[in-house]
Protein backbone atom coordinates (compact mmCIF):
# COMPACT_ATOMS: atom_id res chain seq x y z
CA UNK A 1 0.00 0.00 0.00
CA UNK A 2 1.35 3.45 -0.83
CA UNK A 3 2.09 5.46 2.27
CA UNK A 4 3.34 8.96 2.99
CA UNK A 5 6.67 9.01 4.77
CA UNK A 6 7.91 11.86 6.90
CA UNK A 7 9.97 13.29 4.09
CA UNK A 8 6.95 13.23 1.86
CA UNK A 9 8.15 10.65 -0.67
CA UNK A 10 5.90 7.83 -1.72
CA UNK A 11 6.83 4.24 -1.02
CA UNK A 12 4.97 1.30 -2.38
CA UNK A 13 5.41 -1.80 -0.25
CA UNK A 14 8.88 -3.31 -0.29
CA UNK A 15 9.56 -2.21 -3.84
CA UNK A 16 10.72 1.24 -2.96
CA UNK A 17 12.71 0.64 0.21
CA UNK A 18 16.00 1.00 -1.65
CA UNK A 19 17.51 1.19 -5.09
CA UNK A 20 16.08 -1.62 -7.23
CA UNK A 21 18.18 -4.78 -7.41
CA UNK A 22 17.80 -4.86 -11.17
CA UNK A 23 16.81 -1.96 -13.31
CA UNK A 24 16.18 -2.14 -17.06
CA UNK A 25 15.49 0.97 -19.00
CA UNK A 26 14.63 1.15 -22.67
CA UNK A 27 16.61 -1.98 -23.56
CA UNK A 28 17.02 -2.73 -27.26
CA UNK A 29 18.50 -5.82 -28.85
CA UNK A 30 18.71 -7.02 -32.44
CA UNK A 31 20.04 -10.17 -34.01
CA UNK A 32 21.03 -9.11 -37.49
CA UNK A 33 18.05 -7.27 -38.94
CA UNK A 34 15.60 -8.73 -36.48
CA UNK A 35 14.92 -6.55 -33.46
CA UNK A 36 13.91 -8.93 -30.68
CA UNK A 37 13.75 -6.45 -27.79
CA UNK A 38 12.26 -3.07 -28.60
CA UNK A 39 12.57 -0.88 -25.58
CA UNK A 40 11.84 -2.84 -22.43
CA UNK A 41 11.99 -1.17 -19.01
CA UNK A 42 11.27 -2.58 -15.56
CA UNK A 43 12.67 -2.69 -12.06
CA UNK A 44 13.03 -5.63 -9.72
CA UNK A 45 13.31 -4.95 -6.01
CA UNK A 46 15.33 -7.07 -3.60
CA UNK A 47 13.46 -10.21 -2.67
CA UNK A 48 10.92 -9.84 -5.44
CA UNK A 49 9.86 -12.66 -7.68
CA UNK A 50 9.11 -11.56 -11.20
CA UNK A 51 7.59 -13.84 -13.81
CA UNK A 52 7.80 -13.11 -17.51
CA UNK A 53 5.42 -14.89 -19.84
CA UNK A 54 4.72 -14.49 -23.49
CA UNK A 55 4.63 -16.26 -26.83
CA UNK A 56 7.77 -17.94 -28.21
CA UNK A 57 10.16 -15.57 -29.88
CA UNK A 58 8.98 -12.60 -27.88
CA UNK A 59 12.47 -11.99 -26.51
CA UNK A 60 12.01 -13.40 -23.00
CA UNK A 61 15.06 -15.64 -22.95
CA UNK A 62 17.19 -13.03 -24.67
CA UNK A 63 16.18 -10.55 -22.01
CA UNK A 64 17.41 -12.86 -19.25
CA UNK A 65 20.70 -13.41 -21.08
CA UNK A 66 21.18 -9.65 -21.34
CA UNK A 67 20.86 -9.27 -17.58
CA UNK A 68 23.99 -11.31 -16.89
CA UNK A 69 25.82 -10.07 -19.99
CA UNK A 70 25.73 -13.36 -21.88
CA UNK A 71 24.27 -11.31 -24.72
CA UNK A 72 25.26 -7.68 -25.31
CA UNK A 73 22.50 -5.12 -25.79
CA UNK A 74 22.32 -2.52 -28.53
CA UNK A 75 20.67 0.29 -26.63
CA UNK A 76 19.35 1.34 -23.25
CA UNK A 77 20.70 0.38 -19.89
CA UNK A 78 20.66 -2.57 -17.51
CA UNK A 79 21.82 -2.03 -13.95
CA UNK A 80 22.34 -4.85 -11.48
CA UNK A 81 22.85 -3.65 -7.92
CA UNK A 82 23.79 -0.26 -9.28
CA UNK A 83 26.36 -1.63 -11.72
CA UNK A 84 25.86 -0.93 -15.42
CA UNK A 85 25.99 -4.34 -17.11
CA UNK A 86 26.75 -3.13 -20.60
CA UNK A 87 29.82 -1.16 -19.79
CA UNK A 88 32.99 -1.98 -21.72
CA UNK A 89 34.90 -2.12 -18.44
CA UNK A 90 32.36 -4.37 -16.77
CA UNK A 91 33.77 -6.78 -14.21
CA UNK A 92 32.00 -9.83 -15.59
CA UNK A 93 33.08 -12.05 -12.76
CA UNK A 94 31.62 -9.67 -10.16
CA UNK A 95 28.35 -9.57 -12.09
CA UNK A 96 28.10 -13.32 -12.55
CA UNK A 97 28.87 -13.91 -8.91
CA UNK A 98 25.74 -11.94 -8.12
CA UNK A 99 23.52 -13.41 -10.81
CA UNK A 100 22.88 -17.16 -10.99
CA UNK A 101 21.22 -18.64 -14.04
CA UNK A 102 19.35 -21.88 -14.69
CA UNK A 103 18.61 -23.04 -18.23
CA UNK A 104 15.88 -24.95 -19.99
CA UNK A 105 18.25 -27.77 -20.99
CA UNK A 106 19.99 -27.89 -17.56
CA UNK A 107 23.40 -27.57 -19.25
CA UNK A 108 25.27 -29.47 -16.58
CA UNK A 109 28.87 -30.47 -17.21
CA UNK A 110 28.42 -34.08 -18.35
CA UNK A 111 32.01 -35.06 -17.51
CA UNK A 112 31.65 -34.13 -13.84
CA UNK A 113 29.53 -35.79 -11.19
CA UNK A 114 26.80 -33.85 -9.38
CA UNK A 115 29.04 -32.73 -6.53
CA UNK A 116 31.83 -31.61 -8.86
CA UNK A 117 29.32 -29.71 -10.98
CA UNK A 118 28.55 -27.65 -7.89
CA UNK A 119 32.13 -27.32 -6.73
CA UNK A 120 33.84 -26.41 -9.99
CA UNK A 121 32.97 -22.72 -10.25
CA UNK A 122 33.51 -21.77 -6.58
CA UNK A 123 36.91 -23.47 -6.64
CA UNK A 124 38.15 -22.47 -10.10
CA UNK A 125 36.49 -19.08 -10.40
CA UNK A 126 36.20 -17.78 -6.85
CA UNK A 127 39.28 -19.72 -5.69
CA UNK A 128 37.54 -20.70 -2.49
CA UNK A 129 38.80 -23.35 -0.12
CA UNK A 130 37.98 -26.83 -1.42
CA UNK A 131 36.87 -28.25 1.91
CA UNK A 132 34.58 -25.36 2.63
CA UNK A 133 33.08 -25.49 -0.87
CA UNK A 134 32.51 -29.21 -0.51
CA UNK A 135 30.57 -28.74 2.71
CA UNK A 136 28.46 -26.03 1.12
CA UNK A 137 27.86 -28.15 -1.98
CA UNK A 138 26.71 -31.12 0.10
CA UNK A 139 24.28 -28.87 1.96
CA UNK A 140 22.95 -27.49 -1.29
CA UNK A 141 22.39 -30.97 -2.69
CA UNK A 142 20.49 -31.77 0.47
CA UNK A 143 18.47 -28.59 0.03
CA UNK A 144 17.39 -29.66 -3.47
CA UNK A 145 16.65 -33.14 -2.09
CA UNK A 146 19.46 -34.92 -3.91
CA UNK A 147 21.46 -36.23 -0.99
CA UNK A 148 23.05 -39.50 -2.00
CA UNK A 149 23.39 -38.43 -5.64
CA UNK A 150 26.74 -36.71 -5.13
CA UNK A 151 28.61 -39.22 -7.26
CA UNK A 152 26.01 -39.55 -10.01
CA UNK A 153 26.89 -38.09 -13.39
CA UNK A 154 24.35 -35.91 -15.21
CA UNK A 155 23.71 -38.69 -17.73
CA UNK A 156 22.64 -40.94 -14.87
CA UNK A 157 20.09 -38.49 -13.47
CA UNK A 158 16.52 -37.80 -14.58
CA UNK A 159 15.64 -34.45 -16.11
CA UNK A 160 14.14 -33.16 -12.89
CA UNK A 161 17.16 -34.26 -10.91
CA UNK A 162 19.52 -32.66 -13.40
CA UNK A 163 17.60 -29.42 -13.21
CA UNK A 164 17.80 -29.43 -9.43
CA UNK A 165 21.55 -30.02 -9.64
CA UNK A 166 21.67 -27.04 -12.02
CA UNK A 167 19.82 -24.89 -9.50
CA UNK A 168 22.15 -26.01 -6.73
CA UNK A 169 25.13 -25.31 -9.00
CA UNK A 170 24.00 -21.73 -9.50
CA UNK A 171 23.35 -21.37 -5.76
CA UNK A 172 26.85 -22.61 -4.94
CA UNK A 173 28.14 -19.23 -6.11
CA UNK A 174 26.00 -17.53 -3.42
CA UNK A 175 24.17 -15.28 -5.89
CA UNK A 176 21.86 -12.42 -4.90
CA UNK A 177 19.67 -12.92 -7.94
CA UNK A 178 18.50 -16.05 -9.75
CA UNK A 179 17.38 -16.15 -13.36
CA UNK A 180 15.28 -19.10 -14.48
CA UNK A 181 14.90 -19.58 -18.22
CA UNK A 182 11.93 -21.90 -18.86
CA UNK A 183 13.46 -24.36 -16.44
CA UNK A 184 10.56 -26.80 -16.53
CA UNK A 185 9.86 -26.66 -20.26
CA UNK A 186 11.86 -29.80 -21.03
CA UNK A 187 10.47 -31.83 -18.12
CA UNK A 188 7.57 -34.22 -17.86
CA UNK A 189 4.66 -33.12 -15.63
CA UNK A 190 5.68 -35.38 -12.75
CA UNK A 191 9.18 -33.96 -12.42
CA UNK A 192 8.04 -30.39 -12.98
CA UNK A 193 6.64 -30.43 -9.45
CA UNK A 194 9.91 -31.24 -7.75
CA UNK A 195 11.71 -28.45 -9.59
CA UNK A 196 8.97 -25.92 -8.86
CA UNK A 197 9.06 -26.89 -5.20
CA UNK A 198 12.75 -26.07 -5.09
CA UNK A 199 12.17 -22.70 -6.74
CA UNK A 200 9.30 -21.93 -4.39
CA UNK A 201 11.51 -22.58 -1.38
CA UNK A 202 14.13 -20.24 -2.77
CA UNK A 203 11.55 -17.52 -3.35
CA UNK A 204 10.22 -17.95 0.16
CA UNK A 205 13.73 -17.52 1.54
CA UNK A 206 13.78 -14.11 -0.07
CA UNK A 207 15.93 -14.77 -3.14
CA UNK A 208 15.38 -12.21 -5.88
CA UNK A 209 14.14 -14.22 -8.84
CA UNK A 210 13.24 -13.59 -12.45
CA UNK A 211 11.46 -16.48 -14.11
CA UNK A 212 10.62 -16.93 -17.74
CA UNK A 213 7.96 -19.59 -17.61
CA UNK A 214 4.96 -21.23 -19.16
CA UNK A 215 3.73 -22.56 -15.81
CA UNK A 216 0.84 -20.13 -15.33
CA UNK A 217 -0.49 -21.68 -12.14
CA UNK A 218 2.93 -21.57 -10.58
CA UNK A 219 3.59 -18.02 -11.76
CA UNK A 220 0.34 -16.87 -10.25
CA UNK A 221 1.19 -18.38 -6.88
CA UNK A 222 4.77 -17.31 -6.65
CA UNK A 223 5.10 -14.02 -8.50
CA UNK A 224 5.07 -10.59 -6.93
CA UNK A 225 4.80 -9.12 -10.36
CA UNK A 226 3.85 -10.48 -13.78
CA UNK A 227 5.01 -9.30 -17.20
CA UNK A 228 3.74 -10.32 -20.59
CA UNK A 229 6.06 -9.66 -23.50
CA UNK A 230 5.09 -9.90 -27.13
CA UNK A 231 7.21 -9.00 -30.15
CA UNK A 232 9.88 -7.39 -28.03
CA UNK A 233 7.78 -5.11 -25.84
CA UNK A 234 6.00 -5.40 -22.50
CA UNK A 235 2.33 -5.63 -23.31
CA UNK A 236 0.98 -5.80 -19.81
CA UNK A 237 2.23 -6.05 -16.26
CA UNK A 238 0.85 -6.07 -12.78
CA UNK A 239 0.37 -8.10 -9.63
CA UNK A 240 -0.68 -11.66 -10.51
CA UNK A 241 -4.27 -11.46 -9.24
CA UNK A 242 -5.02 -8.46 -11.39
CA UNK A 243 -2.91 -9.68 -14.27
CA UNK A 244 -4.66 -13.04 -14.57
CA UNK A 245 -8.20 -12.11 -13.54
CA UNK A 246 -8.55 -8.75 -15.15
CA UNK A 247 -6.13 -8.35 -18.05
CA UNK A 248 -6.50 -5.02 -19.78
CA UNK A 249 -4.72 -5.68 -23.06
CA UNK A 250 -6.35 -7.72 -25.79
CA UNK A 251 -3.09 -9.59 -26.46
CA UNK A 252 -2.85 -10.67 -22.82
CA UNK A 253 -6.40 -11.94 -22.94
CA UNK A 254 -5.80 -13.93 -26.09
CA UNK A 255 -2.46 -15.32 -24.83
CA UNK A 256 -3.92 -16.37 -21.50
CA UNK A 257 -6.93 -17.76 -23.35
CA UNK A 258 -4.66 -20.02 -25.38
CA UNK A 259 -2.60 -21.16 -22.42
CA UNK A 260 -5.12 -21.61 -19.62
CA UNK B 1 67.91 -70.28 -22.59
CA UNK B 2 69.02 -67.31 -24.66
CA UNK B 3 71.92 -69.40 -25.94
CA UNK B 4 69.52 -72.15 -26.99
CA UNK B 5 67.32 -69.71 -28.87
CA UNK B 6 70.40 -68.32 -30.60
CA UNK B 7 71.47 -71.84 -31.48
CA UNK B 8 68.08 -72.57 -32.96
CA UNK B 9 68.17 -69.47 -35.17
CA UNK B 10 71.67 -70.33 -36.33
CA UNK B 11 70.41 -73.82 -37.17
CA UNK B 12 67.38 -72.24 -38.95
CA UNK B 13 69.76 -70.18 -41.06
CA UNK B 14 71.92 -73.17 -41.91
CA UNK B 15 69.05 -75.44 -42.88
CA UNK B 16 66.53 -73.04 -44.49
CA UNK B 17 68.53 -69.92 -45.27
CA UNK B 18 66.19 -67.77 -43.14
CA UNK B 19 68.76 -65.48 -41.59
CA UNK B 20 67.61 -63.51 -38.55
CA UNK B 21 70.92 -62.13 -37.37
CA UNK B 22 69.10 -59.83 -34.96
CA UNK B 23 68.38 -62.84 -32.77
CA UNK B 24 71.70 -64.65 -32.63
CA UNK B 25 74.22 -61.92 -33.45
CA UNK B 26 74.70 -59.69 -30.43
CA UNK B 27 75.92 -56.74 -32.51
CA UNK B 28 72.90 -56.79 -34.83
CA UNK B 29 70.59 -57.43 -31.89
CA UNK B 30 71.95 -54.37 -30.11
CA UNK B 31 71.50 -52.26 -33.22
CA UNK B 32 67.93 -53.39 -33.67
CA UNK B 33 67.02 -52.80 -30.02
CA UNK B 34 68.43 -49.28 -30.33
CA UNK B 35 66.44 -48.73 -33.52
CA UNK B 36 63.28 -50.04 -31.89
CA UNK B 37 63.74 -47.78 -28.86
CA UNK B 38 64.55 -44.83 -31.12
CA UNK B 39 61.29 -45.35 -33.01
CA UNK B 40 59.40 -45.42 -29.71
CA UNK B 41 61.24 -42.34 -28.49
CA UNK B 42 60.61 -40.43 -31.72
CA UNK B 43 56.95 -41.48 -31.71
CA UNK B 44 56.35 -40.45 -28.10
CA UNK B 45 58.01 -37.04 -28.41
CA UNK B 46 56.19 -36.22 -31.65
CA UNK B 47 52.94 -37.52 -30.20
CA UNK B 48 53.14 -35.21 -27.20
CA UNK B 49 54.27 -32.16 -29.19
CA UNK B 50 51.68 -32.72 -31.93
CA UNK B 51 48.86 -32.96 -29.38
CA UNK B 52 50.06 -29.74 -27.76
CA UNK B 53 50.14 -28.10 -31.21
CA UNK B 54 46.60 -29.37 -31.78
CA UNK B 55 45.26 -27.95 -28.52
CA UNK B 56 46.92 -24.56 -28.94
CA UNK B 57 46.09 -24.38 -32.65
CA UNK B 58 42.43 -25.13 -32.05
CA UNK B 59 42.39 -22.41 -29.39
CA UNK B 60 44.03 -19.88 -31.73
CA UNK B 61 41.63 -20.85 -34.49
CA UNK B 62 38.81 -19.42 -32.38
CA UNK B 63 40.70 -16.17 -31.83
CA UNK B 64 38.88 -12.94 -32.51
CA UNK B 65 41.90 -11.70 -34.45
CA UNK B 66 41.52 -12.36 -38.16
CA UNK B 67 45.25 -12.75 -38.81
CA UNK B 68 45.73 -15.24 -36.02
CA UNK B 69 43.01 -17.41 -37.54
CA UNK B 70 44.52 -17.03 -41.00
CA UNK B 71 47.95 -17.98 -39.75
CA UNK B 72 46.63 -21.18 -38.21
CA UNK B 73 44.68 -21.93 -41.37
CA UNK B 74 47.80 -21.36 -43.47
CA UNK B 75 49.80 -23.70 -41.27
CA UNK B 76 47.16 -26.42 -41.59
CA UNK B 77 46.94 -26.07 -45.37
CA UNK B 78 50.70 -26.16 -45.77
CA UNK B 79 51.26 -29.26 -43.68
CA UNK B 80 48.18 -31.16 -44.65
CA UNK B 81 48.55 -30.64 -48.35
CA UNK B 82 52.21 -31.56 -48.77
CA UNK B 83 53.83 -35.00 -48.44
CA UNK B 84 55.55 -35.57 -45.11
CA UNK B 85 58.74 -36.69 -46.83
CA UNK B 86 58.90 -33.41 -48.73
CA UNK B 87 58.34 -31.56 -45.46
CA UNK B 88 61.15 -33.48 -43.83
CA UNK B 89 63.55 -32.69 -46.69
CA UNK B 90 62.41 -29.08 -46.67
CA UNK B 91 63.18 -28.70 -43.00
CA UNK B 92 66.42 -30.64 -43.00
CA UNK B 93 67.97 -29.55 -46.30
CA UNK B 94 66.37 -26.16 -46.99
CA UNK B 95 65.91 -24.59 -43.58
CA UNK B 96 68.67 -26.66 -41.97
CA UNK B 97 71.24 -25.33 -44.44
CA UNK B 98 70.34 -21.76 -43.56
CA UNK B 99 70.78 -22.31 -39.84
CA UNK B 100 74.00 -21.18 -38.13
CA UNK B 101 76.62 -23.79 -37.28
CA UNK B 102 78.26 -24.22 -33.91
CA UNK B 103 81.46 -25.91 -32.80
CA UNK B 104 80.95 -29.25 -31.08
CA UNK B 105 83.11 -30.70 -28.34
CA UNK B 106 85.56 -32.21 -30.87
CA UNK B 107 86.09 -28.79 -32.44
CA UNK B 108 84.12 -29.63 -35.58
CA UNK B 109 81.54 -27.21 -36.93
CA UNK B 110 78.09 -28.78 -36.93
CA UNK B 111 74.53 -27.54 -37.52
CA UNK B 112 72.78 -26.09 -34.52
CA UNK B 113 69.91 -28.55 -35.00
CA UNK B 114 70.66 -32.23 -35.65
CA UNK B 115 68.80 -34.59 -37.96
CA UNK B 116 67.03 -35.86 -34.82
CA UNK B 117 65.83 -32.35 -33.99
CA UNK B 118 64.57 -31.80 -37.51
CA UNK B 119 62.76 -35.13 -37.57
CA UNK B 120 61.01 -34.24 -34.30
CA UNK B 121 60.09 -30.76 -35.53
CA UNK B 122 58.94 -31.89 -38.94
CA UNK B 123 56.88 -34.89 -37.83
CA UNK B 124 55.31 -32.96 -34.94
CA UNK B 125 54.22 -30.15 -37.25
CA UNK B 126 52.88 -32.70 -39.73
CA UNK B 127 50.76 -34.57 -37.19
CA UNK B 128 49.96 -31.33 -35.36
CA UNK B 129 48.24 -29.86 -38.43
CA UNK B 130 45.82 -32.78 -38.46
CA UNK B 131 45.40 -32.58 -34.69
CA UNK B 132 44.28 -28.94 -34.94
CA UNK B 133 41.50 -29.96 -37.29
CA UNK B 134 40.63 -32.97 -35.15
CA UNK B 135 40.38 -30.88 -31.99
CA UNK B 136 38.37 -28.26 -33.86
CA UNK B 137 35.81 -30.89 -34.85
CA UNK B 138 35.58 -31.92 -31.20
CA UNK B 139 35.21 -28.34 -30.01
CA UNK B 140 32.43 -27.69 -32.48
CA UNK B 141 30.56 -30.68 -31.09
CA UNK B 142 30.43 -29.15 -27.59
CA UNK B 143 26.95 -27.63 -27.17
CA UNK B 144 26.94 -23.85 -27.08
CA UNK B 145 24.49 -24.03 -24.20
CA UNK B 146 27.06 -25.84 -22.04
CA UNK B 147 29.57 -23.09 -22.75
CA UNK B 148 26.93 -20.49 -21.91
CA UNK B 149 26.25 -22.21 -18.59
CA UNK B 150 29.95 -22.10 -17.76
CA UNK B 151 30.11 -18.41 -18.66
CA UNK B 152 27.10 -17.69 -16.47
CA UNK B 153 29.06 -19.24 -13.59
CA UNK B 154 31.81 -16.71 -14.06
CA UNK B 155 34.35 -18.80 -15.99
CA UNK B 156 36.47 -16.66 -18.30
CA UNK B 157 37.26 -17.68 -21.87
CA UNK B 158 40.39 -19.64 -21.01
CA UNK B 159 38.73 -21.37 -18.06
CA UNK B 160 35.76 -22.36 -20.19
CA UNK B 161 38.20 -23.82 -22.73
CA UNK B 162 40.31 -25.69 -20.20
CA UNK B 163 37.67 -27.02 -17.82
CA UNK B 164 34.63 -27.51 -20.04
CA UNK B 165 35.25 -27.34 -23.78
CA UNK B 166 38.51 -29.26 -23.99
CA UNK B 167 37.54 -32.19 -21.74
CA UNK B 168 34.33 -32.67 -23.70
CA UNK B 169 35.90 -32.06 -27.10
CA UNK B 170 38.70 -34.48 -26.29
CA UNK B 171 36.19 -37.27 -25.71
CA UNK B 172 34.44 -36.56 -28.99
CA UNK B 173 37.60 -36.52 -31.06
CA UNK B 174 39.45 -39.44 -29.46
CA UNK B 175 38.70 -41.92 -32.27
CA UNK B 176 39.97 -39.47 -34.90
CA UNK B 177 42.94 -38.60 -32.71
CA UNK B 178 43.81 -42.30 -32.38
CA UNK B 179 43.84 -42.63 -36.15
CA UNK B 180 46.15 -39.69 -36.57
CA UNK B 181 48.54 -40.87 -33.87
CA UNK B 182 48.68 -44.32 -35.48
CA UNK B 183 49.58 -42.53 -38.68
CA UNK B 184 52.26 -40.56 -36.85
CA UNK B 185 53.93 -43.68 -35.46
CA UNK B 186 54.09 -45.15 -38.95
CA UNK B 187 55.33 -41.90 -40.44
CA UNK B 188 58.33 -41.85 -38.08
CA UNK B 189 59.87 -44.36 -40.51
CA UNK B 190 60.39 -41.43 -42.89
CA UNK B 191 63.09 -40.13 -40.54
CA UNK B 192 65.11 -42.87 -42.28
CA UNK B 193 65.55 -40.41 -45.14
CA UNK B 194 67.62 -38.02 -43.01
CA UNK B 195 69.59 -40.82 -41.32
CA UNK B 196 67.84 -40.86 -37.96
CA UNK B 197 68.68 -44.35 -36.68
CA UNK B 198 65.13 -45.53 -36.15
CA UNK B 199 63.90 -49.03 -36.92
CA UNK B 200 63.80 -48.81 -40.71
CA UNK B 201 67.25 -47.21 -40.89
CA UNK B 202 68.75 -49.85 -38.67
CA UNK B 203 67.04 -52.63 -40.60
CA UNK B 204 68.57 -51.23 -43.76
CA UNK B 205 72.04 -51.32 -42.20
CA UNK B 206 71.50 -54.90 -41.09
CA UNK B 207 70.28 -56.18 -44.42
CA UNK B 208 73.14 -54.38 -46.19
CA UNK B 209 75.58 -56.34 -44.02
CA UNK B 210 73.82 -59.71 -44.16
CA UNK B 211 71.84 -59.60 -47.39
CA UNK B 212 68.74 -60.74 -45.50
CA UNK B 213 66.27 -58.25 -46.96
CA UNK B 214 63.11 -60.44 -46.89
CA UNK B 215 63.70 -61.44 -43.28
CA UNK B 216 64.25 -57.87 -42.11
CA UNK B 217 61.28 -56.57 -44.06
CA UNK B 218 59.05 -59.17 -42.48
CA UNK B 219 60.42 -58.38 -39.08
CA UNK B 220 59.77 -54.65 -39.65
CA UNK B 221 56.14 -55.30 -40.54
CA UNK B 222 55.57 -57.27 -37.36
CA UNK B 223 57.44 -54.73 -35.26
CA UNK B 224 55.18 -51.93 -36.50
CA UNK B 225 52.06 -54.03 -36.03
CA UNK B 226 53.22 -54.62 -32.47
CA UNK B 227 53.97 -50.93 -31.77
CA UNK B 228 50.79 -49.60 -33.31
CA UNK B 229 48.86 -52.38 -31.56
CA UNK B 230 50.06 -51.12 -28.20
CA UNK B 231 49.10 -47.56 -29.09
CA UNK B 232 45.63 -48.59 -30.27
CA UNK B 233 45.12 -50.66 -27.14
CA UNK B 234 46.12 -47.72 -24.94
CA UNK B 235 43.86 -45.31 -26.83
CA UNK B 236 40.92 -47.70 -26.56
CA UNK B 237 41.49 -47.98 -22.84
CA UNK B 238 41.61 -44.21 -22.55
CA UNK B 239 38.41 -43.95 -24.58
CA UNK B 240 36.61 -46.35 -22.27
CA UNK B 241 37.93 -44.64 -19.17
CA UNK B 242 36.78 -41.22 -20.35
CA UNK B 243 33.38 -42.39 -21.51
CA UNK B 244 30.68 -40.16 -20.03
CA UNK B 245 28.54 -42.17 -17.62
CA UNK B 246 24.95 -42.31 -18.79
CA UNK B 247 25.76 -41.43 -22.40
CA UNK B 248 25.96 -44.06 -25.10
CA UNK B 249 26.86 -47.69 -24.44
Amino acid sequence: MPSETESGSVTAGKSATAEPMISLSNVHKSFGDTEVIKGISFDVAKGDVVCIIGPSGSGKSTLLRCINALVPIDGGSIRVEGQEVHDANLDRLALRKKVGMVFQQYNLFPHKNALDNLMMAPIKVLRQDKKEVRERALKLLEKVRLSGKEDAYPGELSGGQQQRVAIARALAMNPDIMLFDEVTAALDPETVKEVLLTIRELAEEGMTCILVTHEMGFAREIADHMYLTDRGVIVEHGPPAEFFDNPKDERTRSFLGQIL
Amino acid sequence: MLAQISQWFIWLNQTTGINLTIVYDSYDRGRMIDGFLNTIYLSLICLVISVIIGVIGAWLQRSSLKWTRRLVQGYIQLFRNTPPLVQLYFFYFAIGSLMPKIENKYGIMQPILSNWDWAIISLSFFAGAFNVEIFRSGIEAVPKATVEAAESLGFNRLQVYLYVVLPLAFRVCLPALSNNLVNLVKTTSLAYAIAVPEMLYVANQIWSDNLNVPEMMTFLLFAYVFLVGILVWAMNRLERRLQLPGYGG
